[in-house]
């Protein structure tokens, strides 16, 4: 690289830096107008999260691949304790509890745990003897390391989160080339166990909405409201929106959470069907970097751990999207760098991180065809 | 295809062969969030632009909320233009406790400026703190016009304090018109249903006529309810005003009642129970209509409370039944003009006599009389009530003809009023009775039904048509709805003499050697013709009729018109166990009177309240607050009424809008009454501009000597 730009800067991933500004600053704007139209309490704290965090992901990318190798299994391990520390907390306490209180911040250790078992994932198979791989040895300790952590997060109980993490972990498992055919048979009995596990591992407060999703004008004022308040944010948003800070859904309180889950709401109001096509646009440029940077990893620690990163983020924008547009129930996952909110954000950027730094040893060892 | 063989292959795994996998497996990935990324942006347009309209919409009828204004009810007036029922302003202060920083400091100076005590200011407080915070919550109603001034005025000082004006009905003159005119009420759930859900009948403070004329002229009154649009938060706080549309108010209703006369009437009848009624006898106008014991329509369109209505319910005067209408009484003697008319009519001669010996021997019977009145002829069967003369023609012109007569006259029959209900009550013929008993006509009915007794019953609107019908010799209809255009009536077949005939006898009741000689009008020009009667309740076994308890007194009926030979006003009185007609004749006097002189009339009056304790509308209350400490319940006072534009329906805006023309004339100095007057012109000196009509009553007082 030459020219004007400084190399240091002109080699950082602009591809997906740029569409990650865009959707910080286009966060920050949607956050103030659901303030009514005030930095405060949402998008000054938006924003200084971000300047936190971004610094962070960078520090991430310095790491060697000998170093997140080394720290997997150890990083798994405290975070599996830590999620243990939060339901014995939780039992005596006396009732349901999602974080530890560290004092200076509140950790959510389940949101920490969807980096951390990607990456444990990657390192187990990046290390596992490539004959093994179409063998039970193969799947029984990468069962174990994702049921460890899936059935902690469902005693708190947090299904969202449980089902992210599993989302992760099976992503992780499928390209690391294990038997389609597992996943075929997998499919098949989870089709066959979703309506025993619906009807006898739910909260009564879980089935409600899941059949509030399939019909929400059933009750609209009941469990079909979230629904079907979205959907009139952003149907009466058209093509171009009320115009910024005109959303009558969120400032009228209408929306419910309209600086979180629904934020996408918030600003299809706004700015319409252009914004969400921005909003949209942005993330499949960062995703698509994302995938880019697995396949041309040259190891297969990089690869996978490049895979099940962009996988974890895929799986929050996806779910997200989906429940405002009424297409899935409601789940309470916030939107990546536009939602408010800290944990979020720091396991998004963690993710971030975790990309660059692939990215980062791509560079070291551009492609060349030989075996690592 | 690949993946297939590497399948059946899976010992075989190499490293090539899952770098392959890899990438086929994060190209299948990559496809799969592609694909995802397209869905939710077919779905986002499909949302946002094909369904955009309906979603739009939702999001209007969420932001916007729409509420009906009242429309103000349009006034009932009498024939002079003066209210009989109105809309008094209603002045409230409210405060919205979320929009007040210091609810303390701010209900301390309420409770200054309003002087309101320190139990209502407390009540205030803690109202303020259990409210949601955007609702209002009341801080004092019915205040003065001064101290809604004095609030408004201040209202920088003192934020989230709503001072509002409301309109609630209002009847001037109360009681005198509860029956008339009924009253107002919310509208309960079959008259919801009934109106296809009329939304404005369920907008809080909204209410319908309930009853009498209120409900008859419903559609009339109600007008055009305006309305709001307000931005509303999801909890229902209302943001800003976006538009209003000012309610149209409903029509008014001109009545051919005269107010002065119908609260004069009312208030005449005093302790007593009964009715009057007056008409025009040229037009059939109804001029008043009073019903007494009455309940106070106001007290009913503020909502009643629970004790005051159990008073009503239980008072065995029945306040609550409209007497006029539905008070049926056996007439009596009153009929006797009446079958004087049928004996005409059936070739009877006036110089006709017959011998009274205290009563006449009908078919093989003798039948008593009231006295013993030796010759009578028609004449002297009027003014001295002789029941024997009207035993003999009645017995041989037959019933069937009188009955007929009675029935032209108004009696048994229904007249086109706007009422809820009027009973026709009954006039027996032989067809009635063998359809009703499944008996054949005796003697002894003619007899009873001759003199008015019987199976005869009528009401006192009926007695009243008969007596203007009488008086004219034309088929007068009586009206409630006052119109331009004069009516013409069917004339009866009688000569001129004929009635000349029975309107001297009439007149010589009151004014010659007749039975009502106390019923003299005080003018030397104006006379007045009428007919006693008395209507035994229980057997003379029982009660004489005018002692003892007072359910078994007889009814004291009068009917009247005057001037007799050229009558002008008919009308009838009846009242309830009034121990005979002594109890009936000397009210048509005053309210004759009254017609004619007001101020000699409200000289009889005065005396009159000073001794029964107040006027219609104070003894009910003061009854009412008897009845309340008795079941233990407190009252709080009576409003002060301070709005004398209203007071022109009253009897003394009469006194005082004649006032003047009094002056003007001192050749006549009886009818200056000049205590009340004077008191009274002050305070309703603004209403006289309204009250023209008034001055073209004529007053025998106008005419040059």
């Amino acid at each position: 690289m030459s020219g004007i730009v400084p190399d240091p800067i002109a080699r950082q991933p602009w591809r997906m830096l740029f569409p990650l500004f865009v959707l910080i600053g286009f966060g920050a704007l949607v956050l103030f107008s659901a303030a009514g139209g005030s930095w405060d309490p949402y998008a000054s704290s938006h924003v200084i999260r971000f300047l936190v965090f971004l610094p962070m992901a960078f520090v991430i990318s310095m790491f060697s691949r000998e170093l997140a190798q080394f720290f997997a299994f150890p990083i798994y391990i405290v975070i599996i304790l830590m999620l243990m520390a939060v339901e014995a907390i939780g039992f005596v306490g006396g009732g349901s509890q999602r974080w530890l209180d560290l004092g200076f911040m509140q950790l959510q250790p389940s949101e920490l745990m969807k980096p951390a078992l990607v990456l444990v994932l990657a390192r187990f198979y990046a290390n596992l003897p490539i004959g093994l791989i179409p063998t039970w040895r193969s799947v029984v300790p990468a069962a174990a390391l994702i049921g460890a952590p899936v059935a902690l997060v469902l005693l708190q109980p947090d299904l969202g989160t449980s089902l992210a993490l599993a989302f992760g972990g099976a992503v992780v498992m499928f390209v690391a080339g294990l038997p389609l055919r597992w996943f075929l048979a997998a499919g098949a009995a989870a089709a066959v166990l979703a309506p025993i596990a619906f009807f006898f591992g739910l909260q009564p407060y879980q089935q409600r909405r899941v059949f509030t999703f399939l019909d929400p004008e059933s009750d609209p004022l009941g469990d079909g409201y979230h629904i079907t308040q979205s959907k009139i944010a952003i149907g009466s948003g058209g093509l171009s929106g009320k115009g910024f800070n005109e959303g009558s859904q969120s400032h009228l309180n209408y929306l419910p959470e309209p600086q979180t889950d629904f934020i996408f709401s918030t600003m299809a109001e706004e700015w319409g069907f252009i914004g969400g096509l921005v909003v949209i646009g942005a993330f499949a440029m960062i995703l698509g970097w994302g995938l880019k940077t697995a396949r041309e990893s040259q190891d297969r620690f990089g690869k996978l751990l490049a895979t099940g990163m962009t996988a974890t983020i895929f799986f929050y924008v996806a779910i997200n999207l989906m429940m405002v547009m009424g297409l899935a129930p409601v789940v309470g996952i916030p939107l990546p760098f536009m939602s408010h909110g800290g944990s979020s954000m720091m396991t998004n950027m963690i993710c971030i991180g975790s990309l660059m730094m692939v990215a980062r040893w791509n560079r070291r060892a551009p492609r060349t065809g030989l075996i690592s | 295809m690949g993946l297939r063989n590497r399948n059946k292959r899976r010992d075989i795994v190499s490293q090539t062969t899952l770098d392959n996998a890899f990438d086929r497996r994060t190209f299948a990935i990559g496809t799969a969030m592609g694909g995802l990324g397209v869905l939710l942006a077919a779905r986002m347009g499909y949302i946002a632009i094909a369904e955009n309209e309906k979603y739009e919409l939702e999001s209007e009828s969420n932001r916007v909320n729409l509420s009906l204004i009242p429309p103000r009810r349009g006034w009932l007036l009498d024939r002079n233009g003066a209210p009989l029922a109105s809309n008094r302003a209603d002045f409230r202060v409210d405060i919205i406790p979320e929009r007040t920083p210091d609810p303390d400091r701010t209900v301390a100076v309420l409770t200054d400026i309003l002087e309101l005590d320190e139990n209502q200011s407390a009540d205030v407080l803690k109202r303020i703190e259990d409210s949601p915070g955007f609702q209002p919550v009341e801080v004092a109603s019915g205040l003065k016009y001064d101290q809604f001034a004095a609030v408004s005025v201040r209202l920088p000082d003192l934020p989230g304090v709503v001072p509002q004006r409301g309109f609630s009905r209002f009847y001037p003159t109360g009681p005198s018109v509860g029956h008339l005119i009924g009253y107002v009420g919310p509208a309960n759930a079959e008259e919801y249903e009934e109106q296809d859900r009329n939304p404005l009948l369920i907008t809080p403070g909204y209410k319908i006529g309930k009853d009498a004329l209120e409900q008859q002229f419903e559609l009339d009154l109600r007008g055009i309810p305006g309305a709001r649009r307000v931005e509303v938060t999801a909890s229902g706080r209302i943001v800003r005003d976006l538009e209003t549309r000012e309610d149209v108010q409903g029509d008014p209703v001109r009545l051919t009642i005269d107010g002065p006369l119908q609260d004069y009437a009312a208030r005449r009848i005093g302790l007593e129970s009964g009715s009057c009624v007056v008409m025009d006898c040229e037009t059939g106008d109804v001029l008043c209509m009073s019903s007494m014991p009455s309940f106070d329509p106001n007290s009913f369109s503020q909502g009643i409370g629970r004790v005051e209505y159990a008073m009503l319910r239980d008072d065995e005067r029945v306040p609550l039944r409209n007497k006029v209408l539905k008070g049926l009484y056996p007439p009596g003697s009153t009929v006797k003009p009446m079958h004087c008319m049928a004996f005409l009519d059936a070739g009877v001669k006036p110089e006709e006599t017959i011998i009274c010996g205290g009563g006449r021997r009908i078919g093989n019977r003798f039948f008593n009389c009231w006295s013993n009145h030796g010759s009578v002829d028609m004449a002297k069967a009027i003014y001295q009530s002789c029941d024997s003369y009207f035993y003999h023609f009645a017995q041989q012109v037959g019933f069937d003809h009188v009955a007929k007569w009675a029935h032209k006259m108004g009696l048994g029959e229904e007249f086109p009023l706007p009422v809820t209900s009027q009973f026709y009550g009954t006039v027996p013929d032989p067809a009635w009775k063998k359809k009703k008993f499944d008996q054949d006509w005796q003697p002894y009915d003619t007899v009873n039904s001759s003199i008015g007794q019987g199976y005869y019953l009528t009401s006192p609107l009926q007695l009243a048509v008969m007596s203007a019908r009488l008086a004219t010799g034309n088929r007068v209809m009586p009206r409630l709805r006052l119109t331009d255009d004069k009516p013409r009536f069917e004339h009866f077949d009688f000569s001129p003499e004929e009635i000349g005939y029975v309107r001297q006898a009439m007149s010589d009741t009151v004014n010659g050697p007749g039975t009502a000689g106390r019923a003299r009008l005080p003018f030397d020009d104006i006379l007045m013709a009428g007919k006693t009667g008395t209507a035994q309740v229980v057997s003379l076994s029982i009660s004489d009729g005018r002692t003892g308890p007072w359910k078994y007194r007889d009814h004291g009926l009068f009917v009247f018109f005057a001037p007799f030979d050229k009558p002008k006003y008919a009308g009838a009185v009846v009242i309830e166990h009034g121990g005979g007609s002594g109890s009936a004749y000397p009210i048509a006097r005053d309210v004759m009177t009254f017609m004619f002189d007001p101020a000699k009339g409200m000289e009889a009056l005065r005396p009159l309240e000073e001794q029964w304790g107040g006027t219609a509308q104070q003894r009910l209350n003061q009854k009412y607050r008897a009845y309340a400490a008795a079941a233990g319940e407190a009252v709080p006072p009576v409003p002060e009424r301070d709005e004398d534009i209203f007071d022109q329906v009253e009897a003394e805006a009469r006194v005082a809008a004649r006032q003047p023309e009094a002056i003007a004339e001192e050749a006549s100095p009886s009818r200056v009454d000049t205590r009340s007057a004077e008191e009274v012109s002050e305070d309703t000196s603004s209403a006289r501009p309204t009250s023209p009509g008034s001055t073209t009553q004529p007053t025998p007082a106008d005419d040059p000597e």
